[in-house]
């Protein structure tokens, strides 16, 4: 069975036996697609939000997600399902399906059956056309409905019931693979010989890496229409997804990404040494960054630099107790969980993403801070270095003893510990950075000394000096560094495949990030109409044989 | 479509109530004889137990090798389980010149035999024994985490490692909720729902396949994952379908509610227990046979403590006058007292003259030997359990110098894998640990 789809021509429709609309004029036959994504927990929460409505409940857990060069997005393309995970898939499917032919919902479905004791293909038909098509980000094949319409009728013979079969063929269709996994279909432009990315694969290229969803149904209209292959149809795609609402979704899903804000389910802080940290103060720390980031960059079209520097942020009752600031909330109850815009004071230490709670305690240890793994995920994270693992063989206990009165502090302990040459060499290039920060407490809370001796927070970073925390963003936002470093984080999320500083797509991105200011939209808008970005490799002909026609895949 | 059709029709005939089907061969022993109180007939049962950051040097290595070893200090917990168990000293993993990735290696050459190149390893040894012994049960292994985490370190290949339930409540309704079928009940349905769930799969399964068609090797190899996690759940449909042999043992254990998940020891310790408890029962039910526990020793932590497990063993200086890490060695008596409160909960379930342990083994592992100094040596190794006789138990084997993956190698072939040989590079072994072979 080959996957066809219509390409470039006006809206045709051939018509199944049961009525429904489907494009089939001027098929391209699709021999092949490449990488497959599989979908992250968030991408597929919002699918099933934006198809069946919010009030969905999902019902599972997904399996944990694999973090390659940096990033969960790179880690989509090599990630599987269990067997333990297909269980929970399968869950989910079960849960969401039973759901939306229950009597709250069953309005999704655009038909009444005939009589509800009895399958009825024609109703059937119409429903899985309409839901299959953004569940799978394309129409559905002549085969693929008849498949679904056919699990309908027998699940309905079984049970007797047409809701619970129309529920199960859904289910099925909710954990399959083409549904759970992005794939990128490719077709051969007849013309040129090369080999590009089929129009609905584009559509979901765009939607995913913008909006952190699938296509809504004017970007897959737009894609049938052929507007993708465009330049102009394709810009005005791109600029109507820039200017809507949803690409907030889309920086936020970058910027969790990009700072591992996943680590924040397995985080704990000891409650006893700090008893502000708790689970809410932990939430609100994240959505303290990201509101500060989505505040500056898309509200105020800010520079992303500033996002280092910037001492307007948000801040709830929880957080301002952290941070030691009076909040003035009107709110009816003192309203605890409402945000409040707030300005730290010029000469302040707070300042920038890097002095809020959610970077420094997401980067230390339970029961206190870490110069050494916050220089770390700054050097990694920030500026794109590797930092190498610690050697084997090491003891760290003479040096890290916190009880040993000769070294009171987190500077002089790593002093000590960095005479060992071994470790000196990465020591020296990690510590100065995190030092900087300790200032915060290993949950975020600011302090000046650490066992009564004065904390000393001067370091450099690539030959700027600093000697504080608020310095140290200065020159994190002046190192080059970081403006190539975002590009290269950017263009790996969007692509799903790491794209080094170096590369000329990367180049060519951070040239042009510069000249806009380096205003974030204007990076993304840029990678979306890259002709990168729609890069596809040539199929792999060793599988097409492995996988010879008519020969069941098994 | 034909065959579509044709695949349903064999498939009502299955599901049909007493159509004269066998029994699942999972609940027969070799000569086919129904089963019956007799342990010695039961299936065996592989289980892990990875507990990282080693032990203490001195604290937990007998002096004397063979049979009638004392148990050091740190093996205290264990001594009851003495004759049941064999401690093997002295192995190594072997890093061939590679970058040695903290925590990281020492698992990877342990589960798999070999440090992978990239991303994608191939399966951990726990998954080699399931496709033999797990493939009729409706679960092909349960994976366990006792630090409330998903993290295991069983992988039937590729990249993505079998999620593991931190929670033991939601491993009861996995396993007795209402799914379960209870093999001594007294007459069988099979649920029409069920019916028509098996047939919607049998019914997309071409749909799903096509996708195979259109891809590269890489991701043929990724889908092939999808499918034989598919492939389980249709298994575990069949089997609901079918009517359980009865089993003499089989007791469906007490609900209980929602425990605390957590990385601090007590709670561990409580839900451990649990893990235990129920997991006896899965396996005298029939429902599993093979299981894989997840310590999670890193992020464990005692309250009000400023350090975890993990950097106790990288921070805390060795005690000038006991000449070890004080903080360290209770971690490490904590998790082997946990251990044995688990192995009590398996030989508290039992099977006419014998118990669920009896014809079981539970591989102990660890990534490091000494977690202070990351080393790839002195790796503590246990078994307990004599698998239905397979194994030789109640012996301390030192076999200084040794890859680790004798002992993986040993596992798999009493387990009935056909391997000769296994591991990579250095860490390649044909040498299984015939001492502790029956």
């Amino acid at each position: 069975m080959k996957f066809t789809v219509r390409l470039l021509s006006g809206v045709a429709v051939a018509a199944l036996s049961c009525g429904i609309a489907f494009a089939a004029d001027a098929p391209a036959e699709v021999d092949t697609s490449t990488v497959a994504r599989r979908l992250t927990a968030d991408e597929y929460r919002t699918i099933i939000a934006d198809v069946f409505g919010p009030t969905i409940e999902l019902g599972g857990r997904f399996e944990p997600e694999l973090r390659v060069k940096g990033l969960l997005a790179v880690g989509t393309t090599h990630v599987s399902v269990t067997s333990a995970g297909m269980e929970q898939y399968d869950v989910m499917a079960r849960a969401i399906a039973s759901q939306v032919v229950d009597a709250k919902h069953r309005d999704l479905v655009p038909c009444k059956p005939a009589n509800e004791k009895a399958a009825d293909d024609a109703c059937t038909g119409m429903f899985m056309a309409k839901v299959g098509r953004l569940l799978y980000r394309r129409p559905l094949t002549d085969a693929e409905l008849k498949i679904y319409v056919g699990a309908a009728r027998v699940a309905t013979n079984d049970t007797k019931d047409y809701w619970s079969g129309l529920s199960m063929s859904l289910a099925a269709m909710l954990s399959s693979p083409k549904f759970l996994f992005r794939q990128v279909a490719i077709v051969q432009d007849p013309k040129s010989g090369q080999w590009r990315m089929e129009a609905h694969a584009k559509a979901q290229q765009l939607s995913f890496f913008l909006w952190n969803a699938g296509p809504d149904l004017e970007l897959l209209a737009a894609a049938e229409k052929g507007d993708l292959e465009t330049k102009k149809g394709l810009t005005k795609q791109v600029d109507r997804m820039l200017a809507s609402a949803r690409v907030e979704a889309g920086v936020r899903a970058y910027f969790t990404d990009s700072l591992g804000f996943d680590e924040f389910d397995t985080l704990t802080k000891d409650a006893a040494l700090f008893p502000k940290f708790s689970a809410q103060a932990a939430a609100d720390s994240q959505e303290q960054t990201l509101k500060t980031i989505v505040d500056l960059l898309l509200t105020n079209k800010g520079d992303y630099r500033d996002i280092f520097t910037t001492k307007k942020t948000f801040l709830t009752q929880e957080l301002a107790s952290i941070y030691k600031v009076p909040l003035v909330n009107d709110g009816p109850n003192g309203a605890p969980d409402t945000w409040v815009p707030y300005e730290f004071a010029k000469d302040d230490q707070r300042g920038g993403i890097l002095t809020q709670v959610a970077f420094t305690a997401l980067h230390s240890p339970p029961g206190r801070g870490s110069p050494t793994l916050r220089g770390k995920a700054l050097r990694e994270v920030l500026l794109c270095q590797k930092v190498p693992a610690p050697p084997a063989a090491v003891a760290f206990d003479i040096v890290q003893d916190t009880n040993n009165p000769l070294y009171k502090t987190a500077r002089e302990r790593l002093k000590a510990h960095a005479t060992n040459p071994v470790c000196a060499g990465c020591h020296k290039i990690i510590d100065p950075m995190g030092l900087a920060l300790e200032n915060f407490d290993g949950a975020g809370a600011y302090r000046t000394s650490e066992n009564g001796a004065p904390i000393d927070t001067s370091g450099s970073l690539d030959g700027v000096n600093f000697t504080n925390a608020a310095e140290l963003g200065k020159a994190i936002h002046d190192n080059p560094a970081t403006s190539s470093c975002l590009v290269s984080r950017m263009s790996s999320y969007a692509t799903g495949r790491p794209i080094d500083t170096g590369t000329p797509w990367a180049q060519d991105l951070l040239k042009s990030f510069a000249g806009a200011g380096y205003k974030l939209p204007s990076l993304m808008r840029e990678v979306a109409l890259s002709d990168e970005f729609f890069r596809v490799s040539p199929p792999d002909t060793k599988a097409a044989e492995a996988a010879a026609p008519n020969q069941p895949a098994r | 479509m034909n065959k579509l059709v044709n695949r349903r029709r064999v498939l009502r005939g299955a599901a049909g109530i007493t159509v004269g089907l066998p029994f699942l061969d999972c609940f027969l022993n070799s000569s086919g004889t129904a089963l019956a109180a007799n342990n010695a007939q039961l299936p065996v049962c592989f289980g892990t137990w990875w507990q990282g950051l080693g032990m203490t040097p001195g604290r937990w290595v007998p002096d004397k090798v063979g049979p009638g070893f004392e148990m050091k200090v740190e093996m205290r917990a264990l001594a009851p389980f003495r004759d049941k168990m064999n401690i093997i000293s002295g192995t190594k993993y072997f890093m061939d010149g590679r970058p040695l990735e903290t925590h990281t290696t020492g698992w990877q050459i342990g589960s798999t035999g070999r440090i992978p190149l990239g991303i994608n390893s191939g399966p951990s040894l726990d998954s080699q024994i399931a496709d033999v012994i797990g493939t009729k049960t409706r679960f092909r292994s349960v994976e366990i985490s006792l630090d409330g985490g998903t993290q295991s370190f069983s992988k039937r290949a590729g990249s993505a490692s079998n999620p593991s339930e931190g929670s033991p409540s939601k491993l009861y309704a996995r396993i007795f909720g209402p799914e379960f079928r209870d093999p001594n009940a007294a007459d069988f349905t099979p649920d029409p729902k069920v019916m028509a769930r098996r047939s919607v799969l049998s019914y997309v399964q071409e749909e799903r396949k096509d996708v195979m068609k259109q891809l590269g090797a890489a991701d043929r190899a990724r889908l092939d994952e999808y499918f034989s996690a598919l492939r389980q759940i249709e298994q575990q449909l069949d089997i609901e379908l079918q009517k359980p042999a009865p089993l003499a043992a089989c007791t469906v254990p007490t609900a209980f509610g929602d425990t605390k998940a957590g990385r601090d020891i007590v709670e561990a310790g409580k839900n451990s227990k649990l893990f235990g408890g129920l997991l006896a029962h899965a396996l005298a039910c029939g429902q599993t046979r093979v299981f894989n526990i997840n310590v999670g020793a890193g992020g464990l932590r005692k309250a009000g403590s400023t350090q975890g497990w993990h950097s106790w063993t990288h921070e805390e200086p060795i005690d000038e006058k006991l000449g070890y890490q004080k903080e360290v060695t209770t971690f490490i008596e904590w998790g082997n007292e946990t251990f044995a409160e688990f192995l009590r909960q398996l030989e508290g379930v039992k099977e006419g003259s014998g118990n669920v342990l009896d014809r079981s083994v539970i591989l102990w592992q660890s990534d490091h030997g000494i977690a202070r100094t990351h080393t790839m040596d002195f790796l503590p190794i246990l078994t307990v359990g004599k698998a239905g006789g397979r194994l030789k138990t109640g012996l301390h084997v030192s076999a200084a110098g040794d890859p680790a993956t004798r002992v993986g190698l040993t596992m798999q072939q009493i387990m009935g894998v056909p391997v000769s040989t296994w591991g990579a590079l250095s860490n390649e072994t044909t040498k299984t640990v015939t001492e502790i072979v029956a």
